[in-house]
């Protein structure tokens, strides 16, 4: 029978489909953090099991940790406790730890990729919605709750209905200044936050194919934003050169076998999908988001839609605006911005600090912006440093931080302060996302990079040399 | 993590009729510092229901001792937005057993049931309907039975059924959760991972 990619991938995995009931689904690779990790090892504990298979699970401290003078002591005693456990946990159970200052440290999502612990035709999972970046190299990945990271510790499965299936073709060439997160951003405008709810999204067409493997992973990363479990795309030579020598994958023969397997991994020609969208990639142009949710962006050239015009509830979209301190009809452009954050697992890699560095060479930090410049992990801080990124940054007038979740979710310090405007690389733009009464706008490196060197919202084309 | 049986839940209801409620609402992420799972439900909402000074804010919905009872109805697409757990705890924590929506978000959802929360969705006109009734009277009763999967406005003896498959209503009824039903196939997942490739 034809299968898609998903089947493929799923189907391999099922250990047992209970009558009525999920799929038990064999995991083969679990990254943990600190934050949702330590109420599911007191879980087993209390049960008193172990870990069944603790080589499969991946332990690194990102969310909670503070951005700067990672060597001092965490002055959060909460924040430190919470390390402390994730640190004591994995030594008690023999998982290997990327704690705060080990070389590999960095935010969970950034670093799997990098040392090849994400791997094609893999289940990967984590405590994090935004799992699904793993997708990007044909992976099933997506993000789980505590109940069932402790299912995984305790039996390297979880149990979970098999999700429909979506195809999303984005084809043709994109336009001069667009980048994947804008397609993620645009694709999230038309299908909403809810949109891909119940689905598991695969992503097809030129603009895929074409796309680097960071900007795979900024476009799978985001598809929880549309409500999909999870999104994938089919590898191939660029995926395969991207994983080839890094620390966990195969190495030799079993390379070798691994790629028979791998390449296998894409969707049959006639296997068929709940539901199909096609995109034209010569829609798309630079993205930012006006309101409360990641579905609420537009195109930088166009103005905030009238409340009669949008899908869903008057009121709530109102409200959305309201917090905004936004009115229908008004355009982006030129709005005074207070703060800009680059990084996050969406766009926290080193294509993102590259995409950053070339507006703003040459160029001046806008007096008005506070810029907090994170990297998604120690490997892509040492990538900023050794291609001369870090320099155009000082010169600049801007700082680089140590890696983190940061100012993503604004557990630690990195909190934008209530009222304040921010354009940021992230991945929500939820009330108070970003500190209690903050007020996010989601846009590209690129558009990122426009607003901290001229204080607004600028289209980023005007900065850019054709 | 057991939790209590759930059956027949009868109950008045709080009405919450905000569409696109994310789990950083339920839950702002600067509480997520816990090691242990207590005292959620004191930040249920947080920045909803309390100022900057931490004083109550008197028109959030929790905060009106109008409404009460052990049922959250919310509007459409409720739970969008982070995995964690923790919202679903806080609803818990909170005194909530059951959430009616319109739509929910897959992982919150997921979440609810595997805490012994019951997340019961129902049409959007069901849903209006409910709204319109807890406004008529705060003190209407709503009646969630899980075995025979119906939801009921007391008052007036409306009812829409709805959907759980058999095996997490088997929990639910029995409160049992996933780990229970996983160790006892342990030698067959043993089996099963030692033949897989990766
Ligand atoms: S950067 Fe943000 S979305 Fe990514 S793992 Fe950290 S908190 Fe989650």
């Amino acid at each position: 029978m034809s299968k898609t990619l998903f089947d493929k991938v799923w189907d391999s995995h099922v250990v047992r489909s209970v009558e009525d009931g999920p799929d038990v689904l064999l995991i083969d690779r679990h990254m943990v953090h600190e934050v949702t990790s330590p109420v599911a090892f007191l879980g087993i504990k209390n049960r008193g099991i172990g870990v069944l298979y603790p080589n499969k699970t991946f332990a690194t401290a990102d969310h909670n940790t503070p951005t700067i003078n990672q060597h001092l002591p965490v002055q959060d005693p909460l924040s430190a406790n919470q390390l402390k456990a994730l640190e004591q946990n994995a030594a008690e159970h023999g998982i290997s730890h990327w704690g705060l200052g080990h070389e590999k440290n960095g935010i969970v999502h950034v670093v799997g990729p990098e040392y090849g612990i994400t791997q094609p035709g893999a289940t990967i999972v984590c405590g994090d919605s935004h799992t699904s970046t793993h997708g990007a190299f044909g992976a099933i990945a997506f993000g789980i709750g505590t109940s069932e990271v402790e299912m995984v510790l305790a039996t390297q499965c979880i149990m979970q209905p098999k999700p429909k299936k979506m195809r999303i073709n984005v084809k043709g060439d994109l336009n001069f200044g667009v980048t994947p997160k804008d397609v993620a951003l645009y694709i999230i405008s038309k299908l909403t936050t809810s949109g891909a709810t119940g689905y598991f999204v695969e992503y097809a067409g030129e603009v895929f194919e074409n796309m680097t493997m960071e900007g795979r992973m900024t476009v799978c990363n985001l598809s929880i934003e549309m409500g999909a479990r999870g999104g994938m795309i089919a590898p191939d030579e660029k995926t395969f050169e991207y994983i080839k020598g890094r620390e966990h994958t195969p190495k030799g023969a079993a390379w070798d076998k691994a790629m028979e397997y791998w390449k296998t991994l894409k969707t049959d020609p006639d296997a068929t999908f709940d539901k199909e969208l096609t995109f034209e990639a010569s829609d798309i142009e630079p993205m930012i988001t006006y309101g409360t949710n990641p579905g609420m962006g537009i195109g930088i050239s166009k103005s905030i839609p009238n409340a009669k015009d949008v899908q869903g509830g008057e009121t709530t979209y109102k409200k959305s605006l309201g917090y905004m301190n936004f009115n229908e009809g008004e355009d982006m452009i030129g709005k005074p911005i207070d703060f800009v954050f680059i990084g996050s697992c969406t766009n926290g890699r080193i294509e993102d600090f590259r995409a950053f560095a070339s507006i703003i060479k040459g160029r001046k930090k806008a007096d008005n912006v506070t810029a907090w410049l994170v990297p998604g992990s120690h490997k892509v801080e040492a990538a900023i440093k050794e291609e001369g990124i870090l320099d155009i940054i000082h010169e600049s007038g801007f700082e680089l931080r140590e890696p983190g979740c940061s100012a993503c979710l604004a557990m630690n310090d990195d909190k934008v302060p209530a009222g304040k405007l921010a354009v940021s690389t992230s991945n929500r733009n939820f009330e108070g996302r970003q500190g209690p009464g903050s007020r996010t706008l989601l846009a590209s490196p690129l558009m990122a990079a426009a607003a901290a060197v001229t204080g607004k919202v600028t289209d980023p084309r005007e900065l850019m040399n054709k | 993590m057991a939790y209590d049986k759930f059956e027949i839940l009868k109950s008045t209801a709080v009405p919450l009729p905000i569409e696109n409620v994310d789990t950083d609402q339920i839950i702002p992420a600067r509480f997520l510092k816990a090691t242990e799972r207590k005292g959620f439900g004191d930040n249920l909402f947080r920045d909803w229901r309390y100022n900057n000074d931490d004083s109550p804010k008197a028109d959030f919905v929790l905060n009106d001792a109008t409404y009460s009872g052990k049922i959250l109805v919310g509007g459409k697409n409720f739970g969008s937005g982070s995995s964690r757990e923790h919202a679903a705890w806080a609803v818990y924590d909170y005194g909530f057993r059951c959430v009616i929506s319109s739509f929910f978000a897959d992982i919150f959802k997921g979440n609810c049931l595997n805490i012994g929360v019951l997340p019961v969705q129902v049409s959007a006109g069901f849903a209006d309907k409910i709204f319109a009734a807890i406004e008529a009277d705060p003190k209407t009763e709503i009646e969630v039975n899980l075995p025979e999967q119906k939801v009921t406005i007391v008052a007036t003896d409306e009812s829409e059924s709805f959907d759980i498959n058999g095996y997490k209503k088997g929990n639910m009824l029995n409160g049992f959760d996933d780990i229970d039903y996983l160790q006892n196939m342990k030698e067959e997942i043993k089996a099963f991972a030692e033949n897989s490739p990766l």
